[in-house]
């Protein structure tokens, strides 16, 4: 099917796409990479009057590394932020998480951040961005501000960002020095949205993970039975993944299948993070 | 509803073409309806099965996937810029040809695309390699044993011209 008809806006400064998306509120909606937009559209699944695409603004395709933080723009693309030696360096969890994002021909189009605001309860960088205690940055005319992720998703592709409003940035969390990342997940097919899937940050005095596919967004538990140097309590790590999740059945997977997944991943994911923690005893 | 035609300048395989189209108009619509370069198919319409794969300064994108006029000063390549220099087969098409990769063509020209895009990073693709290079594109006749000769194929008609022969995998004959 095609898309329904819209006003197309092409702003050629940040300033601008703050004023067109302030004159039309509501009725304007954000275009980046539109890898879940156009489908949604074409499915006339949405159907918005006017798009502010804003893929011609300079200065926003930025992937910015210092020492707490890896910070990246709103037009960075999946395949940009993947492929950054320095965001890698920085924080492997960005490349591990993205790897599992779709496929490379989509990464090429589809921006980090755009999959933060679509809120997909099954996509991976919303876990990540919980997992690392980031934010997102909300620009609109007249205010800036910034968004913790516990706050930021609200329930299946919904999340604080208000209309008028664009994200400029998402700010990820580099994790304490010594600690190691994970992300596994399980897909019907290469390259599907997962079934289930979770990322792991195991350190020398916290470990936690995020779980996706098993909740109405992303479900973050601290497992302090988990951390580097301690052995870890399995039981213990059973009991609070099972208290965090409420997975339900659709047509991909049933609510026990889901279940089953989430403790097979989470030991998964944190025998790998633990294994890549570089300071931890032998 | 009257629409607000958009203007929209772009390259197709190195030609300008300066348009003014319905903002709606998908870029593979474009492509084959105003452009008439239909070598650009269309299968699923939501990104999934990989027929309609274009490249956009060189990266293999989705063109049901963009709206033709967010690609203001781009260079778009479809699988008819993907000849060789004397207007025969490139690279990539002969090996398609040469190893049988394909059957009644649909998803041909996505995979010519893909493939030459990812030729260009990874010039020596082990069979693994080329499953990965592929693993985004869907056909439906094949079963993929002659893709993925294609794509090595293709690597070695890249690199080393115009020897050797296909060879399909888990052989060491050629076909
Ligand atoms: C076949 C296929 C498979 C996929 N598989 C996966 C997968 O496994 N995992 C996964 O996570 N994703 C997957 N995706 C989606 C992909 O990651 C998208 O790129 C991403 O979800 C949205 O990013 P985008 O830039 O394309 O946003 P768009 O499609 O342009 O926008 C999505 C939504 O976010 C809003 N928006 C986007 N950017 C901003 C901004 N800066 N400010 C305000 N609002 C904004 C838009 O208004 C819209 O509502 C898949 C897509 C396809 C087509
Ligand atoms: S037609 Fe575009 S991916 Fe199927
Ligand atoms: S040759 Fe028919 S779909 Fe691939």
């Amino acid at each position: 099917m095609k898309p329904a008809p819209f006003t197309y806006h092409r702003p050629r400064g940040l300033d601008e796409a703050l004023e067109v998306l302030a004159a039309l509120g509501e009725a304007g909606k954000v275009l980046a990479g539109g890898q879940s937009l156009v489908p949604l559209m074409s499915m006339r699944l949405s159907a918005p009057a006017h798009l502010v695409d804003v893929n011609h603004v300079p200065g926003l395709a930025t992937v910015h590394v210092d020492e707490h933080v890896v910070r990246i723009g709103a037009l960075a693309r999946h395949s940009q932020v993947e492929h950054d030696a320095a965001a890698y360096d920085a924080l492997p969890l960005l490349r591990q998480a993205l790897r599992h994002v779709a496929h490379p021909t989509i990464r090429n189009r589809g921006t980090t951040v755009g999959s933060l605001v679509h809120g997909d309860p099954a996509a991976e960088l919303p876990a990540v961005l919980l997992l690392l205690d980031g934010s997102v940055t909300l620009r609109s005319a007249e205010r800036a501000r910034e968004v913790e992720a516990a706050s930021f998703f609200i329930g299946p592709m919904e999340t604080a960002l208000r209309p008028g409003e664009l994200a400029v940035a998402a700010t990820f969390r580099r994790p304490a020095t010594g600690s190691g990342t994970a992300f596994v997940e399980v897909t019907r097919r290469h390259g599907d949205y997962a079934v289930c899937g979770v990322g792991a940050v195991v350190g020398a005095s916290s470990a936690r993970v995020a779980l996706l596919g098993v909740g109405p967004g992303p479900v973050l538990v601290d497992l302090p039975d988990a951390v580097r140097d301690e052995p870890l309590d399995d039981e213990r790590v059973h009991a609070l993944v099972e208290e965090a999740i409420d997975p339900e059945a659709d047509i991909h997977a049933s609510a026990d299948y889901r279940r089953h997944l989430a403790h097979v991943l989470v030991r998964r994911a944190l025998a790998e993070a633990h294994h890549r923690a570089p300071g931890r005893a032998a | 509803m009257s629409v607000d035609l958009v203007r929209v300048s772009f390259t197709v395989n190195g030609s300008p073409y300066d348009l003014e189209l319905d903002p709606r108009r998908l870029l593979s619509d474009a492509l084959r309806h105003d452009l008439r370069l239909t070598g650009t198919h269309v299968g699923c319409e939501h990104g999934v099965c990989g027929a309609c794969t274009i490249l956009v300064d060189d990266a293999p994108m989705r063109s049901c996937l963009i709206f033709a006029v967010s690609l203001d000063g781009a260079a778009i390549t479809t699988t008819e810029g993907l000849q060789s220099s004397d207007g025969g087969m490139g690279p990539v098409q002969r090996a398609f040809h040469e190893c049988h990769a394909l059957q009644c063509g649909f998803c041909t020209p996505g995979f010519v695309t893909t493939v030459t895009a990812y030729l260009r990073d990874h010039p020596s693709p082990s069979p693994e390699d080329a499953r990965e290079a592929i693993a985004g594109n869907l056909c439906r006749c094949t079963g993929y044993q002659n893709i993925v000769a294609a794509v090595q194929r293709a690597a070695d008609l890249v690199t080393e011209g115009a020897t050797g022969a296909c060879v399909a995998p888990g052989t060491e004959e050629p076909t």
